[in-house]
């Protein structure tokens, strides 16, 4: 059976598809949105809608939904901020579906949540939040000051997790009517140690909950990697094996609480594959250890960088596909769980996102 | 009325016409009103807070101009972007 992989880059949004094993690239569909940014784009499995967030070097970030990513697209009313305030939307770093039909988030920058109820046709802002972030002291990340990972609890759209750069994880249980932080164990090796109190300049780099556990979560955080087993609440580093701490995207295994995969970095001075070599680090005992896998991938003078959205995911346990974009416009891919990769496809322009559709 | 010129993209979003006469005191005002007529302009040249966005030109009688600038009858505002991006 294809798979239908989105890859946002630089340069629009391409549609590739291809069946894994065969031995030769995917072959592109479609190139959507040409010249301009797609940060983000995926595929709603319980409508089928597509939605990707574009920017335009001229006329600003939107949201787009079509039934067919090959054809044409529908411009969503929103997310956009009040028009009474002083904030314009920057960029739609995700959109992740919630736990009620109907029911989508979009994160976004400057760092705030908007909520669809209508499969992503019309957003409203979330206030209590975006009054969080009024009245406390959050600083941006290199990237801008970003909501970029959405955690819904499953079964439970009252509860979610939310990951912003630089300002920690927060945590509804109340539907998003009332928001407290998760920032205990989180070190910020990145200012000074006693300027660490307290402080919520919490670089997240990604977030994701393991769905069978929902009360644990996996964090690729700014030098280091987390781990989580009371909602967020608390972290415990689980970086000991890999190369670096640094890195940015994040990935389970839907099936197994405790795995976790990700693609570490040198350093946030040295943003590229350790040692000159792609590499992806597997965890199946939630953080103990790490398997690297880099059998497929280009392993001698290899300086690649992978973006934050830049890994997705479909299937669980053995066959589980992994897919992955680097900055250098090449697209990986695994069928088997990470064991073995392929070229998926070379010299797109710079990935900004994979997901699989 | 103030006529306003587009260029594509964005005259295919404003009725695939690139010339509108369109009442307003201020060249926000005239644009506000083009998105009230087309709104699948929104968005586009003004943000959310009716602001020109950074990238997007708009002149007035070849002065290059803001929202707030004032709009004559028989002014020509032009919407172009900006030599920015890559």
């Amino acid at each position: 059976m294809p798979t239908e992989l989105l890859v946002g880059t630089k340069k629009g949004l391409f549609v590739l598809r291809g069946t894994p094993g065969q031995g030769r690239a995917f072959d592109v569909a479609a190139r959507a949105f040409p010249g301009d940014v797609v940060e983000f784009a995926m595929r709603d499995p319980r409508t089928g809608r597509y939605f990707a967030a574009h920017t335009s070097g001229f006329y600003g970030p939107r949201l787009m939904f079509a039934d067919d990513p090959t054809r044409e697209w529908t411009q969503a009313r929103g997310p956009a901020f009040p028009e009474d305030g002083d904030t314009s939307l920057e960029r739609i770093w995700m959109i992740q579906p919630g736990e009620v039909e109907g029911l989508l988030y979009a994160g976004v920058a400057p760092a705030a949540l908007f909520v669809s109820t209508d499969d992503g046709e019309t957003w409203s802002l979330n206030e209590p939040l975006w009054k969080e972030r009024q009245a406390g002291d959050w600083q941006p990340g290199a990237g801008g000051l970003a909501l970029h990972s959405i955690c819904p609890w499953p079964g439970d759209p009252r509860r979610l997790a939310v990951g912003v750069s630089a300002a920690g994880v927060w945590i509804t249980e109340d539907g998003g009517e009332t928001w407290r932080t998760g920032y205990q164990g989180l070190v910020p090796g990145y200012i000074p140690e006693e300027a660490r109190e307290g402080t919520n300049a919490l670089c997240v780099h990604n977030m994701h909950r393991a769905p069978m556990r929902p009360e644990r979560l996996f964090m690729q955080f700014h030098g280091n990697v987390y781990r989580s087993d009371d909602a967020g609440s608390s972290w415990q580093e689980i970086r000991a094996g890999l190369p670096s701490g640094f890195g940015f995207p994040l990935v389970v295994d839907p099936s197994d609480p405790d795995s976790a995969y990700v693609i570490p970095l040198v350093a946030d001075v040295d943003r590229v594959t350790p040692d000159g070599a792609m590499r992806v680090y597997e965890t199946r005992d939630a953080g103990a250890s790490w398997t690297e896998h880099g059998h497929g991938l280009p392993g001698e003078e290899v300086y690649l960088t992978v973006l934050r959205q830049a890994f997705g995911a479909t299937g669980e346990g053995a066959t589980m596909q992994l897919y992955f974009g680097a900055t250098s416009g090449d697209v990986f891919g695994s069928a088997d769980a990470g064991t073995t990769w392929f070229s998926v496809h070379e010299r797109l322009a710079p990935v900004t996102s994979v997901r699989v559709a | 009325m103030a006529v306003v010129t587009l260029r594509a993209p964005l005259s295919q979003r404003a009725g695939d016409t690139s010339r509108h006469e369109l009442p307003g005191e201020t060249v926000g005002e005239v644009l506000r009103e083009l998105e009230r007529r087309h709104p699948p302009i929104a968005g586009w040249i003004l943000d959310e807070r009716g602001r020109v966005r950074q990238h997007v030109n708009v002149f007035v009688n070849a002065e290059r101009v803001r929202e707030d600038a004032i709009v004559g009858s028989t002014d020509v505002v032009q919407v172009l972007p900006s030599i920015s991006g890559g």
